[in-house]
């Protein structure tokens, strides 16, 4: 019995083993070339292998961050980034919430799922894919509103923009999981509220919205957990990596991108850390704050 | 139920609980109108594609061209090695890409799934600060590039998103939600290894759940640009996203391909360019849009299963 339990670990253990290196290799060695983010990284030249560079580059503290930070372009894609991403938040929350609802008084079921179908398809398009969609409204002289402006030289529809398209790409995608999370709550409690006269508005407050409530939070911490994350081919794509735009459309992941191939190694590796030292600290705190008010829908 | 109900108004409204004939058609409006906004760029972009050089020239984009063609069409088709090519890395990256995938996800689930297994909170932990914390994007492509080798090869568009921890995650609440311990546990006295155990047992309960994440998985193959972005140079391995993304920040792009490798009788100046970035567009979102109605409905009840009960 013994040697059977132990054999039954083992094959499991084997069997666990190609995802254990795959994480470990692509998710944990990465975490240990964060110490480049303290260097001043550079060839090793008698044999300039990945570690012989790290083990013989020089400890600048926090010199990279110091360099990176101080600048108006960081601070302007820092708010940028945070600005779009608390409009998205708000508004795709807010209106795929709406839409679920909606779409949950719909009684034709060829007309709800007709609808479903429709909105869901923009999840499955790429971002090069959806840039084509807007290049067709807005190209000179071939779009339809080319009349208008020029559009890919000017920055003030170009917040609009974005928002208009992260809408269209995700909204049916949230509207779809908020409408299952409805579906789920027990419906005697409607009958039971009609009952007692309840109109329906009173029913969405005191019934669907309490019911949805833990998936609200759930996906409500996640999205602050990933509020210094941009949604890289929606800012680069979309606005086609245009030069003039680039005051409203730098983000903090087009930042590191750009720090890539134009700045040092260390400086752009310490770009990316504070990215994710932030959006750690950020997830965590969210994480606690739920915790506090509502114990059962904490995520850790 | 309804003898207490006076008039009839509120008798109907009592007994479904549904909302008054004029809302429910003004909410079909409103809901209605948002998915058909959502397909309208790309019918718009099926008859851009479908719209004849000339009209294009003068009209420019419209929804109601002068003069239908296929000319664009013609034109992608011209493009011949540089467009099947990259229909093939895409096709190859996406079959090789999924089953891999699914192979070591189903594996790495399969562990997490078993309650008896003692190692299981090690390996819940390991994955689980994956999804809360990363080393970041040049360290990553560094060990991509500098520590694999893995630049300008096909590989590179594979390995680095093989295991995506929420598909783990939708998989190991499939397999909890559908299969019972206790029949792995009969399996085990009938003397079947764990290996066997999974792919005769599990793996025929879990076909609806292995469908969903294997088609997400598909999908993000499909739809990848960003690896080819960063780990690719050698024009011959565009898949085709990167193809149709490199076209787009380089119009001249595809022209200089055809000189490189295409056809050298085809008269370049006369590539209708407009027509054809349209016609890519449509070419790329085809195979999805296609299946797309199929596919729906398993992506639906797979993501709800994960997602609410995960």
């Amino acid at each position: 019995m013994f040697r059977a339990k132990h054999r039954k670990t083992i094959a499991i253990t084997i069997m666990m083993l190609p995802g254990f290196l795959w994480l470990f290799i692509l998710r944990y060695l990465p975490m240990g070339g964060i110490i480049m983010a303290f260097q001043d990284y550079r060839p090793h030249p008698p044999n300039p292998t990945l570690i012989n560079n790290i083990i013989n580059s020089r400890f600048v503290g926090l010199d990279n961050f110091e360099f990176i930070f101080a600048t108006d372009r960081a601070f302007n894609m820092i708010r940028n980034t945070i600005g779009y991403n608390l409009v998205f938040i708000i508004l795709t929350t807010v209106l795929s919430i709406a839409l679920a609802i909606a779409l949950n008084e719909i009684t034709k079921p060829f007309l709800a799922k007709a609808w479903q179908t429709l909105m869901f398809f923009p999840f499955f398009i790429s971002w090069v894919v959806a840039s084509y969609f807007v290049f067709a409204f807005l190209a000179p002289h071939f779009g339809i509103f080319s009349d208008i402006r020029n559009w890919y030289h000017e920055t003030e529809p170009w917040p609009f923009i974005l928002t208009g398209a992260n809408l269209w790409k995700n909204l049916g995608f949230n509207c779809i999981i908020y409408f299952a999370a409805i579906k789920g709550i027990d419906q005697e409690q409607y009958e039971a509220a009609a009952i007692d006269g309840a109109s329906k508005w009173r029913q969405i407050w005191s019934i669907t919205i309490p019911g949805i409530k833990p998936m609200i939070i759930i996906l409500f911490i996640m999205a602050i957990g990933r509020i210094f994350n941009a949604d890289f081919g929606l800012f680069w794509n979309v606005p086609n990596n245009m030069g003039p735009l680039m005051s409203v459309t730098e983000v903090f992941d087009t930042y590191v991108f750009r720090a890539m191939q134009t700045m040092s190694v260390g400086m752009s590796t310490a770009a990316g850390l504070f990215q994710s030292f932030v959006g750690f600290i950020l997830i965590m705190a969210a994480n606690t704050i739920v915790r506090k008010v509502d114990k059962e829908n904490a995520l850790i | 139920m309804s003898s207490t109900v006076i008039n009839n108004k509120k008798k109907r409204k009592f007994r479904s609980n549904q909302v008054s004939r004029p809302a429910e058609v003004a909410i079909n409006v409103l809901v209605g109108a948002f998915a058909l906004l959502c397909i309208l760029p790309f019918i718009f972009i099926i008859i851009i594609s479908f719209t004849s050089a000339d009209s294009l020239r003068i009209y420019g984009y419209s929804f109601f061209p002068a003069e239908l063609s296929t000319d664009s069409f013609a034109a992608a088709f011209t493009m011949g090695n540089v467009l099947w090519r990259s229909y093939g890395v895409s096709f190859l990256v996406t079959v090789v890409g999924t089953l891999l995938s699914m192979f070591v996800s189903l594996l790495y689930a399969y562990g997490l799934y078993r309650r008896d297994y003692p190692l299981r909170n090690f390996f819940a932990i390991f994955i689980f600060i994956t999804m809360i914390f990363g080393g970041g994007l040049v360290p990553t492509v560094m060990v991509i590039r500098n520590l694999l080798g893995l630049g300008d090869t096909l590989w590179a568009l594979i390995i680095p998103s093989l295991i995506l921890p929420f598909h783990v995650i939708i998989l190991r609440t499939f397999l909890s939600s559908a299969v019972p311990e206790t029949l792995i546990e009969s399996a085990r006295l009938d003397g079947a290894g764990e290996f066997r155990t999974l792919l005769s047992i599990v793996v025929p309960i879990v076909k609806p759940g292995l469908a969903t994440v294997a088609l997400l998985t598909a999908i993000g193959y499909w739809n990848d640009w960003w690896l080819a972005m960063l780990f690719i140079r050698d024009r011959t391995l565009f898949p085709l996203q990167y193809l149709l993304m490199e076209f787009q920040q380089n119009v001249d792009f595809v022209r200089r391909n055809l000189q490189m490798i295409g056809d050298a009788n085809i008269d370049f100046a006369a590539l209708p360019s407009e027509g054809l970035r349209m016609a890519l567009a449509v070419l790329i979102v085809l195979p999805i849009a296609c299946a797309y109605p199929f596919f729906q409905r398993y992506i639906v009840t797979g993501l709800t299963v994960g997602a609410v009960k995960g």
